[in-house]
């Protein structure tokens, strides 16, 4: 069943491409047919995956290259499920969105369709070099995603994208490699199963440099600071489907693998970066914010918020504690709906003025008040509002991770008034007051199309954020076997809350 | 006295094949010409492959070669094609002038 | 009854929401009418599941909804107490009334259902706020109130100011939520649960001095900013932007409570604590008095009743930094009615007058607006302290208290007596200057008495404001009585015992609001230019309330512009060249070491050729050598 979720994308990929290329008005509704299919078969492994049970499911192994252990691995857990589901979920919107590309058009349906297939993969992988080739295989899409189009600046933009990841796998790479070498010494038998090198003993010191080559690779794609600067450039130049997809779901291939990985097969490693990770997690988080309080341009800004929001879920996630990471896997997929959302909103406005300076507008909600009221509700969603979904995941890192990071997490709060500041200042500069720019006076409304585009997500804000019940019950026994694990095999001690007197005494002993 | 065909004889005609070949890319400049050249090296590493595989008793040599001719057909198709769309543009194949990519 | 205490809740959201999608089908007096009654039934729900308060035959509940975030301890629960319900009675009766109300101040609005639609939202969640039965609820109200007043601030939304007012408010409540909210991560790693239950019950055995404070102090960052105290206060004057019911509703019967609520809420985590008590007392005096001085010089009716409510809100903090809980939700009931009441008035007032809302261009009205200047004056005689009106009774328990606290208390008692006295001259004048003298109007302006939705919820709040004040008095301390379940784990404070005692405690506060008033009074029922002769003789000092103490300028100048300097500077200074510069360089570097290597690239495939052989026979060469 997994197999088929990772082929059906791709089968429709292929199907398009045996259309003839004049019937142009059939591509879109065609690769949203595909891509139902899809979402259909994802919603059912959603609802059919069995809560309460941490570890893998639906598990599909079939031999690719014996001698070296290679094998077609696919499973799925609480930790993968959401983004699988997301993932899903967002192909067919980005692609009903898509209705302002004109140029190559059947090229960009399959691209898409590719991507999905990708994105699917790499989350269902257990063996890492299938991971890695899922992984790498991403990037073709979306380079040409992004390459052909793109903006201005198209060019400089993907490239940037292709090669900072593709440095950051590569030694991702030799770290899947190193592992698999030394566990087929242990063991005997070569393997790269997720599974299997589970098991592999590491001294230290090279646990810390194989831990410090998966995290190099997944910082770059979360992305954290300092190795933020090509998501403004690729957010900016990227097509909507592009941004959606990119800030929706190829950012958490890093927060997963973080999770997935990094913790997964380092635990002590993971215990010693503590420190690392949540000083630039919260640097990040500080410094998105407050860098974004000042962009021009609307992307921009949301791709600086990006990395203020992304800084919480790796805080949760190194917090080593269960609200901590339980949110923080939460906060990727809310993450991922409301500034999918944003995005899609964005190049709704795009498509009308084809600006997305914010100096341009103003009095937007004179003109477009639906359109204005939904950026404002995705705007309260992302800057988390109780009631809506960016709310719980926040809040269960910041309140989770405090007993093991108090210092950083308050610090962290922080982040929560600055997201106030930039987005509603923005929300100000270009939806109220009086429209006084004569291109802004005559913009339609959003119309029938467009409202179903933004309608799941918006129900998603809702729902996830009123009974997140849906998304925990899935996630939180996964997370916890993985804090299990840290503790089974490291001598760190997930901290009680209740004893918090003890936590901050340590903190001054240190 | 009988002629017995070892396999060292196989081996010095591939490599005799195989030096022609290599002197014939060097030394032509018509692509088609060196695209034969390329072949001829091509199957004088087949016929090594055999020689070897008979003299040590086993297939995987001619294995081997069942791979190289599957490969040089291959080549074959799209570098012809490649050289005919460039015939056809330039009324040449010298390959000397074709130089664009040069850094 | 108690697993249909969701229906509170329910009703205002259902009608939001249905007004929301239908509110424009329904046609503008209906959608008012609609939300209104809404409101109003959950306020007979209200009533009716208090019941058994009333009796004293039960001690709360809490209900569960379902499930939150089971992994921090947060359901979606209902608390059922005294002290909710009495809350929810206020919401709901004062809303009910200004929901009404808005129906002829709205009238002709081209967004006037959609007005309905946020208030209805707004008592909704004002509601979660008071019922919820563990912080993260609490929080979820919290925030959702600083949304809809963010809305309704900023309804008109054409105006500038109006934008700029609504996120300023949401910006400084957010500022305030970040110590809430490291005061809820304080509480969870103290007690591993966020709910009430589990929270209060526990908290003697669990709490040390030390982390009490802590937590107090970071409720009361949180309180001060959605209670509009000091230093946080600076956006309840400019929320005035948002129309009138929205003041009288959010911004002084409800919302603006709600840092009193909370922190009576937490009664017990205070007790626990030796300072964060006391501290909050002395924050809510000095506001108290602060703000006074600044609402003695406005000349904007809603700002002086803006600065008015900040200087109320102080004596609330007050009273429960004093421990007397009782006394401050007291006041905060009987300021809910005298409040909403005034500004109702200055709505009718600004309405009747085309939009006016500088006093100094009205006067003379009580002949054109008699309903109105009537129930004003009510409000008016009602704040001012003067007994029996309500006012006098919460204001004087909240000084009993913190006289019967004694020490330090002493000082912010007499801080509370010399606010009392300003309080009067303030109201009185702007009652003067509004109602009283001659008329002062530009031209063409023709005030008339507002229509009957308008002066029935006047007439209602004036009837409240007169015998609110009855419900708890020295003696019959019936209110105290209803609450005492919520604060069965708190030792409160009472006035001093005795009747001497109260008779020397009020005779002094009412002395003080009858100076006040008779000041104020003599002061301004004269000519314009005798009592703005008085004003000037106050020269610079004048000038310095009258522009509130210049705080905007200060925290523009110490922390907008740093702040956007800073911001700037990340982005545009240090983001793009030097990070993003560093990444561009190693992209520079690889294509400059590269043009070097390029020239190896002849583009002559036969060179290429003959290195490649070269190569080979030295490759080969190396391993016979080698192998030799």
């Amino acid at each position: 069943m997994l197999t088929a979720l990772i082929l059906l994308p791709a089968i429709g990929a292929v199907l398009i491409a045996l259309v003839p290329g004049r019937r142009r008005e059939l591509f879109l509704p065609l690769g949203v047919t595909m891509s139902i299919g899809p979402l259909a078969l994802a919603a059912f492994v959603f609802t059919s995956f069995v809560t309460g049970e941490p570890g893998f499911q639906m598990v599909e192994r079939e031999v690719w290259y014996e001698p070296w252990g290679l094998s077609w691995y696919l499973g799925i857990d609480g930790i993968s499920l959401p983004l699988v589901a997301l993932t899903a979920l967002l192909v067919p919107i980005v692609l009903a969105a898509s209705t302002a590309i004109t140029h190559r058009l059947k090229e960009f349906v399959m691209y898409t369709l590719l991507l999905e297939a990708g994105l699917i993969g790499v989350f269902l992988a257990l063996d890492l070099f299938l991971f890695f080739v899922f992984f790498e295989a991403i990037l073709i899409p979306m380079y040409f995603i992004i390459g052909i189009w793109g903006g201005e600046r198209r060019i400089y933009a993907a490239i940037k994208f292709f090669l900072y990841t593709a440095f950051g796998s590569a030694l991702m790479l030799a770290a899947i490699i190193g592992l698999a070498v030394l566990s087929s010494r242990q063991t005997g038998v070569p393997s790269f199963a997720y599974t299997d090198l589970l098991d592999v003993s590491l001294n230290p010191t090279t646990a810390r440099w194989l831990f410090g080559a998966f995290a190099l690779a997944f910082a770059i794609k979360v992305p954290m600071f300092p190795l933020h600067t090509w998501l403004p450039d690729a957010h900016v130049e990227a097509p909507t489907a592009g941004s959606v997809l990119l800030a929706a779901v190829l950012l958490k291939l890093g927060t997963y693998g973080l999770v997935r990985f990094n913790l997964g097969l380092f635990p002590q490693a993971s215990v010693d970066f503590v420190p690392v990770m949540a000083v630039l997690a919260v640097i990040g988080i500080v410094y998105g914010a407050v860098v974004a309080i000042v962009q021009p341009d609307l992307k921009k800004l949301v791709a600086y918020s990006s990395v203020s929001h992304l800084g919480f879920i790796v805080l949760g996630t190194f917090a080593l504690t269960s609200g901590g990471l339980v949110g923080g896997l939460v906060q990727n997929i809310n993450h991922g709906i409301t500034t999918g959302a944003l995005f899609l909103l964005v190049g709704m406005i795009y498509d009308r003025r084809h600006t997305k300076k914010i100096a341009d507008f103003g009095g937007l909600a004179q003109v477009m008040p639906i359109f204005a009221g939904l950026f404002l509700f995705t705007t309260f969603a992302s800057i988390g509002l109780p009631g809506l979904n960016g709310f719980i995941g926040e809040f269960m890192v910041l309140i989770g991770s405090f007993p093991s990071l108090p210092i950083y997490t308050i610090i962290a709060a922080s982040g929560v008034v600055l997201a106030a500041i930039y987005l509603l200042w923005a929300y100000e500069r270009a939806f109220t007051g009086v429209p006084d720019k004569p291109e802004n006076q005559a913009l339609l409304d959003l119309n029938l199309r467009e409202k179903l585009v933004l309608a799941p997500l918006v129900i998603l804000m809702l729902l996830l954020g009123l009974y997140p019940k849906v998304l925990l019950d899935r996630v939180q026994p996964s997370a916890e076997a993985i804090l299990d694990r840290i503790e089974a095999t490291t001598n760190y001690v997930v901290p009680e809350p209740g004893r918090l007197e003890h936590v901050l005494l340590m903190e001054e002993g240190e | 006295m009988s002629l017995v065909v070892t396999s060292g004889w196989y081996m010095t005609l591939a490599a005799v094949l195989f030096a022609l070949g290599a002197l014939g890319i060097l030394i032509r400049r018509n692509a088609l010409v060196m695209f034969m050249c390329i072949e001829l090296m091509l199957n004088a590493v087949n016929l090594t492959f055999v020689a070897a595989g008979r003299a040590l008793g086993n297939l995987d040599g001619q294995l081997a070669v069942f791979f190289v001719l599957v490969v040089a057909a291959a080549e074959v198709v799209v570098g012809l094609a490649i050289i005919v769309a460039i015939f056809r543009r330039r009324q040449s194949a010298s390959v000397d002038e074709l130089s664009e990519l040069a850094g | 009854m108690s697993q249909f205490l969701w229906i509170i809740i329910a009703l205002p959201l259902a009608s939001a929401v249905f007004l929301h999608f239908a509110g424009r089908r329904i046609g503008e007096p209906r959608a008012g009418y609609l939300a209104t009654l809404s409101v109003a039934g959950s306020f007979a729900l209200a009533l009716g599941a208090a019941l058994p308060f009333f009796q004293g035959e039960s001690h709360g509940v809490t209900v569960n909804i379902w499930e939150w975030m089971p992994a921090i301890g947060a359901a979606l629960e209902i608390n059922w107490d005294p002290l909710a319900a009495l809350m929810t009675l206020i919401i709901t009766g004062v809303g009910a009334l200004i929901h009404l109300y808005a129906i002829g101040y709205m009238h002709g609005e081209a967004r006037f259902t959609r007005f309905f639609v946020y208030l209805n939202l707004f008592v909704a969640s004002m509601l979660t706020l008071v019922l919820a039965g563990n912080f993260a609820m609490l929080f979820m109200g919290w925030e959702l109130v600083g949304l809809c007043s963010f809305l309704l601030i900023s309804f008109w939304s054409t105006r500038p100011s109006a934008n700029a007012a609504g996120k300023k408010a949401f910006v400084v409540n957010r500022i305030g939520d970040f110590g809430f909210l490291v005061g809820l991560m304080l509480i969870f790693a103290t007690f591993s649960t966020l709910s009430y239950a589990g929270i209060f019950e526990r908290a003697e055995e669990v709490l040390s001095p030390g982390m009490a404070t802590a937590i107090g102090l970071l409720i009361l960052i949180g309180a001060a900013g959605k209670s509009a105290q000091i230093p946080l206060y600076v956006w309840l004057p400019d929320a005035m932007e948002g129309p009138t019911p929205v003041s009288a509703l959010i911004h002084a019967a409800t919302m603006v409570t709600a840092g009193v609520y909370v922190i009576a809420r937490s009664a017990v985590i205070f007790e626990i604590s030796p300072i964060a008590g006391p501290i909050v007392a002395t924050v809510g005096a000095a506001t108290a008095l602060w703000a006074a001085t600044i609402a003695l010089a406005q000349k904007d009716i809603k700002r002086v009743l803006a600065y008015s409510t900040i200087s109320q809100l102080g004596y609330m903090f007050l009273a429960v930094g004093a421990a007397g809980h009782v006394a401050g939700v007291f006041h905060l009931m009987t300021h809910a009615f005298f409040k909403a009441l005034l500004f109702l008035g200055a709505g009718s007032v600004i309405h009747g007058m085309a939009d006016e809302q500088n006093m100094e261009k009205m006067g003379g009205l009580r002949k054109a607006m008699p309903i109105t200047a009537v129930t004003m004056l009510i409000g008016t005689i009602a704040i001012s302290g003067i007994p029996p009106l309500a006012g006098f009774w919460s204001k004087d328990e909240i000084l009993g208290v913190a006289f019967s606290r004694g020490g330090w208390f002493w000082v912010l008692w007499i801080v509370g007596l010399v606010t009392a006295l300003i309080t009067a001259f303030y109201m009185t004048r702007q009652f003067v200057l509004v109602f009283l003298g001659e008329p002062r109007w530009t031209e063409g302006v023709h005030p008339h008495e507002s229509p009957r939705t308008m002066t029935l919820p006047l007439i209602a709040l004036a009837g409240l404001s007169i015998v609110g004040g009855l419900l708890n008095t020295p003696f019959r301390t019936a209110l105290e009585h209803f609450l005492e379940p919520s604060f069965e784990l708190v030792a409160l404070t009472h006035p001093p015992e005795g009747l001497g005692m109260f008779v020397l405690l009020a005779g002094l506060s009412t002395l003080a609001g009858l100076a006040g008033a008779g000041a104020a009074f003599l002061t301004y029922n004269r000519p314009a230019e005798l009592w703005g002769r008085f004003e000037a003789a106050f020269g610079r000092t004048w000038t310095l309330w009258s522009e509130g103490y210049r705080v905007d300028d200060l925290y523009w100048a110490t922390l907008v512009k740093p702040g956007l300097r800073a911001a700037e500077a990340a982005a545009f200074r240090f983001d793009t060249p030097i990070i993003d510069g560093a990444v561009n360089g190693a992209g520079r570097l690889v294509r400059a070491a590269a043009s070097k290597g390029r020239g190896l690239q002849t583009g002559m495939v036969r060179s290429y050729g003959a290195l490649f052989a070269a190569g080979t026979v030295a490759v080969i060469g190396w391993i016979i050598w080698r192998g030799a």
